[in-house]
């Protein structure tokens, strides 16, 4: 195995981009990624998309966005996982550098969400979900996230008004990220009276469906500095998988496959916790940063939420969360989500997160989740 | 929706019925053949007694294609007496009177409906235990 560095960063703002298709989108990501890196080619092309067949009426983009940006011939291949799709395709491409299989490897996260009515995006959001015995009785994403909220609060003794430090951190810290689709912060009057979505998630427990799309370029750590004074290094990335169906968890509250993933990447890092100074956290509603939070040992069961209450995730906290925004507030374009949270924790690491800075970062992790928890990853970067 | 995925799937969504694992006697639902817990074949057929409490519960306001003309409707997580957690639509109450514990009871009712097709897909919601008369 070789060591792999992220020698490229590139991303989209996130938001809706009435002018722009998804091969476009992915374009855009790759082309300012290997510009970063100043790399003329690359051997392999992993993209990360979730819903383009049922959203776009496209698949095959591998080949498709490869193509598209003069890179016809190399290896191009598209990886699925729900909403882990784009930190599943870095798995793949750091497998590949890692291994020797292949050099300068792109991987691309890109999702078109803005052109549907909310009925289709709910319907292609709940493939993620167990098709027969969730989605076929009417659950959603959405309701699914309600669910586990509601269960929380009951088993752990909170009210919802307590939850409110995630959105407002992850607003607070969009403010600064040009890429960001929501640049306001909120405070915990506007998070208290916000009109419920599926009670008890409110549209400030909820991440906003969105276009956008987030590169990031591999190369063996041992040229990285061939094309770039900031390398960044992949420490760790590991994949687990748990039962799609949140209903058929051992226990619902407890994510075991994000628990797993974060050992996995803990035990291939030699690290722990304690070690790690940023954490992106998939707040694609606000406890399930908590849930992510407590499956990777940053929190006791049921103490998720108190660290949000005690301020432990601003930037200045114990464990600095949603760096730039979050899906919050960065916005939530599903199959790029993973890269998106890959190229914020790499700025941070490489000391470009601007007002976002966290002092002395050297290592951050990043956790994205797939529909309620059935494929996590986990992801342990580097300053180099 | 295709009709034979409807079939394949009808015991199960009309009479609950799911699995018994002759190694650990653990009620398996949906049935999936093999043991969630000791991982053996797990064939034996079991049919549930549809009674069972609220885990969790929320509305959903915005539905999925085939479910809008429903909404807003009540979804949760149900605790089957016999053990397992199932997810479904309840029914014949208000969600404001719904509690987490609450005892509730599998009754047949339409799921969704598929509007160019024209089917009409049943199976199993729950609603609260009637009090005895
Ligand atoms: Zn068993």
């Amino acid at each position: 195995m070789r060591d792999v560095s992220i020698i490229g960063l590139g991303q989209t703002p996130v938001g809706e981009h009435w002018e722009l298709s998804l091969r476009e989108l992915g374009f855009n990501a790759l082309n300012a990624a290997m510009r970063d890196a100043r790399a003329e080619r690359v051997e392999a092309l992993y993209v990360g998309n979730a819903l383009s067949g049922s959203l776009t009426g496209q698949e095959h983009l591998g080949a498709l966005i490869a193509d598209f940006a003069g890179l016809r011939g190399i290896e191009a291949v598209k990886v699925e996982a729900a909403c882990a799709s784009g930190a599943a395709a870095f798995r793949i491409g750091y497998a590949m550098v890692a291994g020797g299989l292949a050099d300068i490897v792109a991987v691309v996260g890109a999702e078109k969400m803005s052109d549907h009515k909310p009925e289709t995006v709910t319907a292609a959001m709940s493939l993620g979900l167990d098709g027969d015995y969730e989605g076929m009785q009417g659950l959603t994403h959405l309701g699914v996230g309600a669910l586990l909220m509601r269960r929380y609060m009951h088993e752990h003794g909170y009210e919802r008004g307590d939850f409110a430090n995630f959105a407002i951190t992850a607003h607070a810290n969009a403010r600064a990220n040009p890429n960001a689709m929501y640049r306001s912060a909120i405070s915990a009057r506007h998070f208290n009276e916000a009109k419920p979505m599926a009670d008890p998630v409110s549209l400030f427990d909820s991440a906003p469906a969105a276009d956008g799309a987030a590169c990031v370029i591999l190369a063996p750590s041992q040229i990285a500095r061939d094309f770039t004074d900031k390398p960044v290094r992949v420490r760790a990335s590991a994949v687990a998988t748990d039962t799609v169906a949140a209903h058929d968890r051992r226990d619902p509250l407890y994510l075991e496959g994000a628990a797993m993933s974060a050992q996995r990447a803990y035990a291939a890092a030699g690290l722990g916790p304690d070690d790690i100074d940023l954490l992106e956290t998939h707040d694609a509603f606000t406890v399930m940063s908590a849930l992510s939070l407590e499956a990777c040992g940053f929190a006791a069961r049921g103490k998720g939420v108190r660290l949000a209450m005690d301020g432990e995730i601003g930037l200045r906290g114990r464990i600095p969360i949603t760096t730039m925004g979050g899906l919050k507030a960065r916005g939530n374009p599903v199959g790029a989500t993973g890269l998106y949270q890959l190229v914020e924790v790499a700025q941070q690491l490489r000391g470009e997160a601007g007002d976002n800075q966290v002092a002395n970062a050297r290592l951050g992790m990043a956790q994205n989740i797939g529909g309620s928890g059935g494929t996590v990853v986990t992801t342990i970067l580097e300053r180099q | 929706m295709e009709v034979a995925r409807y079939w394949r799937a009808n015991r199960q969504r009309y009479q609950l019925v799911g699995e018994v694992c002759p190694n650990c006697q653990g009620k398996i639902f949906p049935p999936r053949d093999v043991c969630p817990v000791c991982e053996k074949e797990a064939k034996t057929p079991f049919t549930f007694s549809g009674h069972g409490e609220v885990y969790s519960y929320s509305t959903v306001y915005q539905a999925a294609d085939g479910y809008e003309q429903a909404t807003p409707y009540t979804v949760a997580m149900i605790r089957l007496a016999e053990g397992p957690l199932i997810s479904a639509q309840l029914t014949d109450v208000d969600e404001s009177d719904v509690k987490i514990g609450m005892p509730v009871e599998m009754v047949t009712r339409a799921l969704r409906e598929d509007g160019e097709r024209g089917m009409i897909v049943y199976g199993y919601k729950f609603r609260p235990v009637m009090a005895v008369a």
